[in-house]
């Protein structure tokens, strides 16, 4: 700073180089737990399985229960009703999936998926929309039978959540 | 600013005033040279540093009483409401103080976009104060959560959603903004300890604000340079106290009206019933003052695409002084700008007003019209405008035109003429 040298690599550069290097890697160090700490927590991880009793549940109807704070829907649904969601082309979804990939296979009655709309994660009324699925009233978004987005804003189908048969009347969702 | 140098009179004044020059700051304050033709839009300064203190006396109040917890906020928020002492009247100031504090920076920011003062050289000024007024969205909606009722539960969930919306990272960035899975107990706590800081963060950029104002001085109707301290000029106090005063006392009668007999008509019902994870409130609808942007979110059929519109609309206005190409501030002279003034002033209202709206039919229509025409306001006729329009002669001075004798200035500047 002196006087102009010759530009080459001395001493001080090094070790200006290794400070700046020594400081980021401290500063990342110290600033990761604080970034973290707004994930998950062990308690809200704990929560993560629910068990369901579907014995109650009649042809048609559907029963609402609460996951990770989420609602999620489990449909017992008709013949009439799989038939009709399975008679729909995949050309015509704007996220395609058939209707064997959302249920369990020899299970097909039951539907179980995260009663969120992948919009911006209202609750969709039941038996109602355009495709007598569910209807969002937030953004006005058309799910079917099987829970796929058929019109309006969200992207997605509503998702299906990890969930398992524990016995005939039992559903463990996570 | 080449003011004239303080010296406390007293020996004790100096003896402080040369160890910490506040004397100095507080006579510069008072004398601050300011255009003498300042109109009653440009009180709303002043009325907005009180909303902002009247916001963090009444909150710092409210957080004495409230509880951040999801089992306990919304009857900790009835508990004030009906045993704490003033607890209803320190609430409702707290609450309808936000809408009088949306409603100020509304007309603040437009009487900036009419006259010209976010131009060269108050660029920062501008800038900073657009930072303000995010600001104020978040603190405002963090603080519409805290109640915990039905609207601040699902406005949260709305919201926080939006940044789901982002590729690839979206459900990590919002899991990490809720705590949870949903919008749940962690999400409020988080949201109440940033609704108590983020005040705090406003107020330092207001100093940022007015410091940045203080270096080129005030923009002023006729939105010419002028020189300071002239005949142009008035020192700050008493003229600018005195018509501040009285404008805030006008502001307070109807912020009072607001409070002492319609409390609730700027909130929702909805939000008095406590927060319902399994039930979305039939028609979601944000606060009024952010209805506009709602509305250009759900003008567009595509979850990302309605997303980077919505915070577009917002980020858009940091660029606007490079948007402007015309040399002549103030709308006054500028006959063409002016009527597109007014329409973007309808299109804004327009928005809000369909933002309130369900989202289908006619309203879908006008506000997918209103957000074309607001993007089209800023990147196309703002632009253009600026080249072809032919501005009227511009005044020399403020005196002049009274001066002269004529209304028309007849000693004006040529338009083409540098200002």
């Amino acid at each position: 700073m002196d006087k102009p040298e010759k530009k080459t690599t001395t001493r001080r550069d090094f070790l200006f180089t290794t400070s700046y290097t020594v400081g980021a890697v401290g500063l990342g160090a110290v600033i990761w737990p604080l970034i973290d700490q707004m994930n998950p927590d062990k308690a809200q991880k704990a929560l993560a399985t629910t068990e369901v009793d579907i014995s109650q549940i009649e042809p048609g109807k559907s029963i609402t229960v609460l996951w990770r704070g989420k609602p999620v829907f489990l449909k017992r649904r008709t013949q009439e009703e799989i038939l009709e969601a399975r008679s729909v082309s995949l050309n015509d979804l704007p996220h395609p999936e058939k209707d064997e990939e959302r249920v369990k296979s020899g299970k097909d009655e039951w539907l179980v998926m995260l009663g969120v709309c992948t919009h911006l994660g209202c609750v969709p009324l039941s038996n109602k929309g355009d495709y007598k699925g569910w209807f969002c009233p937030c953004h006005g978004s058309h799910y079917d039978l099987s829970g796929r987005i058929r019109k309006g804003p969200a992207p997605k189908n509503m998702e299906i959540p990890k969930y398992e048969f524990v016995d005939a009347n039992t559903i463990k969702i996570g | 600013m080449s003011e004239h140098e303080y010296v406390p009179k007293s020996k004790a004044g100096k003896w402080f005033n040369d160890r910490l020059p506040l004397l100095s700051l507080a006579s510069h304050l008072t004398d601050y040279p300011t255009p003498k033709n300042l109109n009653y839009w440009w009180t709303f300064g002043g009325i907005l540093t009180f909303c902002l203190l009247t916001q963090i006396i009444t909150g710092i109040v409210l957080a004495m009483h409230y509880v951040a917890h999801a089992d306990l906020a919304f009857a900790s928020v009835e508990h004030i409401m009906r045993d704490v002492n003033y607890g209803w009247l320190i609430r409702y100031i707290h609450s309808n103080g936000a809408s009088m504090f949306f409603l100020a920076v509304y007309i603040h920011i437009f009487r900036s976009l009419f006259y010209g003062s976010y131009k060269s050289p108050r660029e920062i000024i501008w800038i900073i104060g657009l930072m303000i007024y995010l600001l104020m969205m978040a603190a405002a909606f963090m603080g519409y959560v805290l109640p915990w009722g039905q609207m601040s539960f699902w406005g949260a969930t709305v919201i926080t959603n939006l940044f789901s919306a982002i590729p690839l990272v979206g459900d990590s960035i919002t899991t990490w903004l809720w705590g949870a899975y949903s919008v749940d107990n962690p999400t409020l706590t988080r949201f109440f300890s940033l609704h108590y800081l983020i005040p705090f963060l406003i107020l330092g950029l207001v100093v940022l604000h007015i410091w940045a104002l203080h270096i080129p001085g005030n923009n002023n109707p006729v939105g010419i340079d002028i020189k300071k301290p002239s005949k142009d000029t008035v020192p700050f106090h008493p003229y600018i106290t005195i018509k501040d005063a009285f404008a805030l006392l006008l502001f307070s009668i109807i912020f009072a009206g607001f409070v002492f007999f319609a409390p609730n008509v700027l909130g929702h019902s909805d939000n008095y019933i406590q927060a319902n994870p399994m039930v979305t409130p039939a028609h979601i609808v944000p606060e009024w003052y952010l209805l506009p942007f709602y509305a250009i979110l759900r003008s567009v059929p595509d979850k990302l695409g309605g997303v980077i519109l919505m915070f577009g609309a917002i980020f858009i206005l940091f660029v606007l002084p490079w948007l402007d190409t015309s040399k002549v501030r103030s709308a006054v002279f500028r006959p063409i700008y002016r009527q597109f003034f007014w329409i973007l002033v309808l299109d804004v209202l327009v928005l809000g007003y369909v933002g309130a709206m369900p989202a289908e039919g006619i309203y879908l229509v006008l506000a997918r019209v209103g957000t074309v025409y607001y993007f089209l306001h800023f990147i196309v006729i703002l632009p253009v405008v600026g080249y072809l329009e032919k501005t009227e002669p511009v005044p020399l001075s403020i005196s002049e035109p009274v001066l002269s004798g004529s209304a028309n200035y007849s000693m004006a500047k040529k338009d083409n003429e540098k200002i």
